[in-house]
C-alpha cells in the first residue's frame, strides 16, 4: 500500500494529518502500512484518555498483535482531544484501513511537529528496514 | 518446534521452497538459522483455515536423523527415554532426549521405517544436539561395546510439508493411491504423492487431522504445488509459523525453549508418560535412567510446579516469562511460557507453571503480570482446543 501523499510521517511509522478534518491544530494520528504490516494482526490496542497530554517521540499507548507487543509513540505533542473508539473495539481495522478506519487519536497541537517525513521520505525509511 | 535466535549471525538457511514463498509474499522470519514463512498475509485467517478447512506449511527447518542396523532399535532404548525397540514397523511415537541428569535436551518424534532403520525428527535448533548425542551414545558404557547402528545426519535429505485439517485427508485422497484411511494417527509409510516418493506420516502441530510429507528436496515444489492445486476448491491455504505456534498453543503441545527446557525433566513438564522404564533391551540401562527415577519419586512427595492453561477475561496478551501473581497479595507464583491471543476462542491463552496450591482448573485469585498491571486470568485444564 503506499503512503498518502497529504499526510506525514514518523521513524516509528506513525502518520500525523493535520487539519484534515477542518479542525485547525488538531491533528489525526494512525500507524502506517508498512507498520500495520510489520506487526501482523492488531488484537488489542492501548490508547491514551482523552484530556491526557502527550509529547513527540515518547510512548502513549501499546499495539499488541498475535506475536508481540509494540509501544504506541506519539508523533506531536499536544492534548488528547479523542480516541478512535472503534479501532479499540475491533483492532483488526489497524491492519484493514490503517490510513483510514485504523486511525487511533486526535491531538490538539501544543507545538509544530518537527522531524516529521514526506510521503516519499518515509517510503524511503521504510523501505530502508 | 523450538523458538530461538540464530546462531552465530550466519546467514540463514533457505528451503527448497523459498522463491516459493517469496513469489507468494511471506513474511520471512530468522528461525533457529533458518529463513522461513512467518505468514503469508493474516495469520488470523491461516490459523482458522486449519482449523476449518486445511493448511500448507513448509517445515523443512526440522532436523531428521537416520538410524540404521540390528541394533538400531537398542541404540534409542538407550539414547532416549521411550522403548522404541517394541515400536512396530509404521508406526511412529512421541518421546525425549535427556540428559544425564534428566533435563530434557529435545522433544523428538520417532518414525520406525523397516525392521532395522528408524527416523528421530529433532527441532531445528537442537538438532545438532540431538546428533551429537546420538552418535556419543553409540557407545554403550556398560558394556564397553558399540551398538550396531548407523547415525546419518539427513537434514539436507528431506523437505518436510504438512497438510493439516479436517479437509487434508480428502485433498491427499486426490494425489495418492495409498490407503490413508489405514494410515493411523501416528503412522507414516512411504508411497508415491503427486508421483514423487514420500514418507507420508499422519502427524502435526496443530490438534487437526493432518499429514507430513517427507520428500526430497528436489521433489519439494512438485509436490507444494499438487497439494495447492488439490486443495483450492477446499479452501486450503499456505500457513507460517505463527499461525502454527497459535494452532499448537490452543491444542495444549509443548514448545521446547517453551514449556520444555534442560532445567526440566519429563516430569517436572508432565509429561513422564513418555519415560520408560521397562525396557527389555539393555537390561533395562538408558541415559538419565537414574536421574529419572529421582525426578518420579520428587514429583510425588513434592510436586513441582505444574504446567496448566490460563485464559485472560480481558484482552491484554499474557506472553512467555512473565510473572503469574496471586491476586491477594502479589505473590509470584507461576510463570508463563507461553501465550497468545486465541484465534479460535477469541481471548489471549497462555501455558504457565504455577504452583501446586494454585494449578487446579477454576483456581481463583490469579493473575498475570502484565508490564506492571496485573491482570486476572481463569486457570483451566489443557488443552484449550481438543477438535470434535
Amino acid at each position: 500500500m503506499s503512503n498518502p501523499q497529504q499526510l506525514r510521517y514518523s521513524k516509528e511509522h506513525e502518520w500525523l494529518s493535520v487539519g484534515a478534518d477542518g479542525e485547525a491544530g488538531v491533528a489525526t494520528v494512525g500507524i502506517t502500512a508498512h507498520a500495520a504490516d510489520a506487526l501482523g494482526d492488531v488484537v488489542f490496542v492501548q490508547l491514551p484518555e482523552v484530556g491526557d497530554t502527550v509529547t513527540a517521540g515518547e510512548t502513549c499507548g501499546e499495539l499488541e498483535s498475535t506475536k508481540s507487543v509494540s509501544d504506541l509513540y506519539s508523533p506531536a505533542s499536544g492534548e488528547i482531544t479523542e480516541v478512535n473508539q472503534d479501532v479499540v473495539d475491533d483492532p483488526a481495522l489497524v491492519n484493514s484501513a490503517p490510513f483510514e478506519g485504523g486511525w487511533l487519536f486526535k491531538v490538539k497541537l501544543s507545538e509544530e511537529p518537527e522531524d516529521l517525513l514526506t510521503a516519499d521520505e518515509y517510503t524511503a525509511f521504510a523501505n530502508g528496514n | 518446534m523450538t523458538e530461538s535466535p540464530a546462531g552465530g549471525g550466519a546467514a540463514p538457511r533457505k528451503t527448497a521452497l523459498d522463491a516459493k514463498h517469496r513469489a507468494l509474499g511471506a513474511t520471512m522470519t530468522d528461525f533457529a538459522g533458518w529463513d522461513m514463512p512467518l505468514r503469508y498475509g493474516s495469520e488470523r485467517e491461516e490459523h482458522l483455515a486449519v482449523r476449518s478447512r486445511a493448511g500448507l506449511f513448509d517445515l523443512s527447518h526440522m532436523g531428521e536423523i537416520t538410524l540404521t542396523g540390528p541394533q538400531a532399535g537398542a541404540l534409542l532404548d538407550h539414547a532416549l527415554v521411550g522403548n522404541l525397540s517394541k515400536l512396530a514397523v509404521g508406526r511412529a511415537r512421541y518421546t525425549m532426549i535427556c540428559d544425564a541428569d534428566g533435563g530434557i535436551l529435545d522433544d523428538l518424534i520417532v518414525y520406525r521405517l523397516a525392521d532395522e532403520e528408524y527416523m528421530v525428527v529433532a527441532n531445528a535448533a537442537n538438532a545438532q544436539t540431538v546428533l551429537d548425542a546420538l552418535r556419543e551414545r553409540q557407545d554403550d558404557p556398560a558394556t564397553g561395546e558399540r551398538f550396531g547402528a548407523d547415525v546419518r545426519d539427513d537434514r539436507d535429505a528431506y523437505a518436510l510439508l504438512a497438510v493439516q485439517g479436517p479437509e487434508a485427508v480428502g485433498i491427499l485422497r486426490k494425489l495418492t493411491d495409498m490407503d490413508l484411511d489405514g494410515l493411523k494417527y501416528y503412522a507414516g509409510q512411504r508411497d508415491m504423492v503427486a508421483g514423487r516418493s514420500a514418507l507420508v506420516a499422519r502427524t502435526g502441530y496443530t490438534g487437526e487431522d493432518g499429514f507430513e510429507l517427507f520428500v526430497s528436496p528436489d521433489d519439494a515444489l512438485a509436490v507444494w504445488e499438487a497439494v495447492s492445486a488439490a486443495g483450492a476448491d477446499a479452501g486450503l491455504v499456505p500457513c507460517g509459523l505463527s499461525c502454527r505456534d497459535t494452532l499448537r498453543l490452543e491444542a495444549g503441545m509443548p514448545l521446547y525453549g517453551h514449556e520444555l527446557s534442560t532445567g526440566l525433566t519429563p516430569f517436572d513438564a508432565g509429561l513422564g508418560r513418555v519415560v520408560k522404564f521397562e525396557k527389555e533391551t539393555n537390561e533395562g540401562r538408558f541415559v538419565g535412567r537414574e536421574a529419572l527415577e529421582a525426578a518420579k519419586e520428587r514429583a510425588r512427595s513434592a510436586p513441582p510446579r505444574k504446567l496448566v492453561g490460563l485464559v485472560a477475561t480481558g484482552r491484554r496478551v499474557a506472553r512467555a516469562g512473565y510473572p503469574v501473581v496471586a491476586v491477594a497479595d502479589g505473590t509470584v507464583i507461576g510463570e508463563v511460557t507461553s501465550g497468545a491471543p486465541s484465534p479460535t476462542l477469541g481471548k489471549p491463552i497462555a501455558m504457565a507453571y504455577l504452583d501446586p496450591g494454585y494449578a487446579e482448573a477454576g483456581t481463583e485469585g490469579v493473575a498475570v503480570d502484565i508490564r506492571g498491571s496485573h491482570e486476572p486470568f481463569d486457570v483451566v485444564a489443557l488443552p484449550f482446543y481438543k477438535r470434535g
